[in-house]
């Protein structure tokens, strides 16, 4: 890397939100009795990472400059709401609400309904196209500094509209467009390469006119320097990050566990979730 | 042959045999229409799928090729990058296919341009059978059901190159996505060229009479108000009026219309479930009007067109003047059934 090592005090961020994740996450799906706990596992430390100095934003969650994030994988929405109250985008007692009738904040993220989500998502496959809708608008309106970052899940590479997507981002040299993959390893029925084989992930994104990055997605030094080094240019190939992450990486038990992709933990089994996560921060 | 096809019907000057291509087409005029547009408004960009010279964006692109954006043959990824487009304060113009728009990216436009608002227009031309002999994956009949049932989305059928151009003109600030459901361009002049007069969500009457509403969109306006010329010769007045808003549809003057002459025949270019006749029989129900005898001709419920040249198509499923004269006197006569559905 040719930039310096990230500061140990933004390093320490990462953690910090990292576990503030996990944990919010543990708390707001006991509250509805139903959530994808090991979807946001894996990708915790991303989360932290660009909302750690990462990602370009600032107090107003509308400014136009800012960088976007499109959660692709919509469902690990329940993991980002934590980090928004935490930015002050909205009241931290939303949260004690997640999912009750009425609440802005839903298992899949709305844009429309809470501030600081950039695009309402929950449809696999669609958040790349978004992102390329994002980075020529970005362009053509000279937001120079401003980019759509999009997070996706490995499984959800089985889209077709993934790849029409990544084919029109080259197409368009969309130098401002990142992808990251939360190369968790498992969709909903199992591993990725048994339910439907989506590797060589990054042949595939090469062979379309990517530049292709590899990362251990739960090291937040390695995040900030990959993540960070990613350049911010007009016009050139897209960028995309994959993650080697393991799904409900944190929980022992729910590591690359199919029956925890939607699970519940009861009130005693949640202590004792809570109890592991904080022996680990 | 079955004996459900009718006599032959010989090709004739509006047939798609016939060399009339280079005559005004709403596609054409939209291409323009949008060009004049974005002379003096940067919001706006035109995007297309590998369909330009069809749906002549190209004339669009010719003049601000900065902002035309061809996606390639990839309609549901054209959907949601417009979506993209719009966050940051654009006005894209997405154009392709009917079949293709509406039915291949329904969901597309659910869930990326109408849940969040977004003010995306589709041109969705080609629509109904308008494509004849290229048959059922290039006919568009059921996506006015979809897009009619998709809360905040504007749904408008031109019927020709004027209120094309009005309803274009007249949208541009308007709120959330819209659906136009337009034609081939080879639709005849129904309105003045130089009329300005469209007005979103109101249907428009072209005739009074006191017997019998006729209730058109698109392609099937024209045949509507010349079937009315021919029940004249019946004794029989006709309404003509042109419900070019599918939604939000004008109940209230629906309503109105049907409580004064009791009898509504719809005539659609489309499947005679979910598109105008549903529109208006929702509008009957939700208005409580009772005693109307609502006839409704389209495509058969149970059926995918046949193919053939559109002319030919439109004399088969009786959309035109002769199949609507016939179908009205049927809805006049208290013996018949009051739809072929």
């Amino acid at each position: 890397m040719s930039q310096a090592a990230p500061a140990p005090a933004v390093v320490a961020e990462v953690r910090r939100r990292a576990a503030l994740v996990r944990r919010e996450t543990v708390r707001l799906i006991g509250i509805a009795k139903s959530g994808h706990y090991t979807s946001v596992f894996s990708c915790a430390e991303i989360f932290a990472a660009l909302y750690s100095g990462i990602m370009r934003i600032d107090d107003d969650p509308q400014s136009p400059e800012r960088d976007r994030l499109i959660i692709s994988k919509g469902h690990a929405a329940v993991g980002l709401y934590p980090l928004l109250a935490e930015r002050g985008y909205f009241p931290t007692d939303w949260l004690d609400e997640y999912t009750r009738l009425g609440s802005p904040l839903g298992d899949h993220p709305d844009m429309r309904r809470v501030p600081g989500v950039d695009f309402s998502s929950g449809s696999i496959g669609h958040g790349l196209s978004i992102g390329v809708g994002m980075a020529l608008a970005a362009r053509s309106e000279g937001f120079a500094e401003t980019r759509p970052w999009v997070l996706l899940g490995d499984q959800e590479l089985n889209e077709g509209q993934v790849w029409e997507a990544a084919t029109a981002a080259a197409h368009f040299q969309l130098g401002n467009l990142c992808a990251i993959v939360d190369r968790n390893q498992m969709g909903l029925d199992g591993m990725t390469e048994e339910v439907m084989a989506v590797e060589p992930i990054d042949a595939k994104f090469a062979s379309f006119g990517w530049d292709v990055r590899h990362v251990d997605g739960h090291d937040p030094v390695a995040l900030l320097e990959v993540l960070g080094s990613v350049e911010r240019v007009q016009r050139g190939r897209p960028t995309c990050v994959i993650a080697a992450t393991v799904k409900g990486k944190g929980i022992g038990y729910m590591e690359l566990s199919r029956t925890w992709h939607l699970g519940y933990l009861a009130p005693a089994d949640a202590e004792v979730a809570l109890e592991e996560l904080a022996a680990d921060a | 042959m079955p004996d459900r096809f009718r006599a032959p019907v010989p090709a004739d000057q509006a047939s798609w045999d016939m060399a009339t291509s280079e005559g005004l087409s709403r596609a054409a005029v939209s291409g323009e229409v949008l060009a004049d547009l974005a002379d003096d408004d940067p919001r706006i960009v035109v995007l297309t799928g590998d369909l330009k010279y069809s749906n002549r964006t190209v004339d669009f692109e010719k003049r601000h090729p900065g902002r035309f954006y061809n996606l390639g043959i990839a309609e549901q990824n054209m959907v949601s990058v417009a979506a993209g487009m719009a966050t940051f304060g654009l006005r894209p113009y997405a154009a392709t296919f009917a079949s293709f728009l509406g039915l291949l990216c329904a969901e597309q436009i659910r869930t990326d341009l109408a849940y969040p608002g977004l003010p995306v227009r589709l041109l969705a031309h080609h629509a109904g059978i308008s494509l004849g002999f290229y048959g059922t994956s290039h006919h568009a009949t059921e996506e006015l059901g979809l897009m009619r049932a998709m809360a905040g989305m504007t749904v408008i059928c031109p019927c020709d190159a004027a209120s094309t151009r009005a309803a274009l003109r007249s949208t541009v600030d308007r709120d959330g996505p819209i659906y136009f459901r337009i034609g081939r361009g080879r639709e005849p002049d129904v309105y003045d060229a130089a009329a300005e007069t469209f007005e979103v969500g109101k249907l428009a009457e072209l005739r009074r009479g006191a017997d019998l509403a006729i209730v058109a969109n698109g392609i099937t306006v024209a045949p509507a108000l010349e079937a009315a010329e021919l029940l004249v010769a019946d004794g029989i007045e006709c309404s003509v009026l042109d419900a070019h808003t599918v939604r939000p549809f004008d109940a209230d003057g629906l309503c109105e219309v049907a409580r004064s002459c009791g009898h509504l025949l719809v005539v659609e270019e489309h499947n005679v479930y979910g598109g105008l006749a549903s529109a208006c029989a929702d509008a009957l129900v939700d208005g409580g009007v009772d005693g109307v005898r609502l006839g409704r001709l389209g495509l058969p419920a149970d059926e995918y067109s046949l193919i053939g040249p559109p002319t030919h198509l439109y004399r088969h499923y009786e959309l035109d003047a002769q199949g609507i004269a016939g179908r009205g006197k049927a809805l006049l006569d208290p013996s018949s059934a009051t739809s072929r559905a």
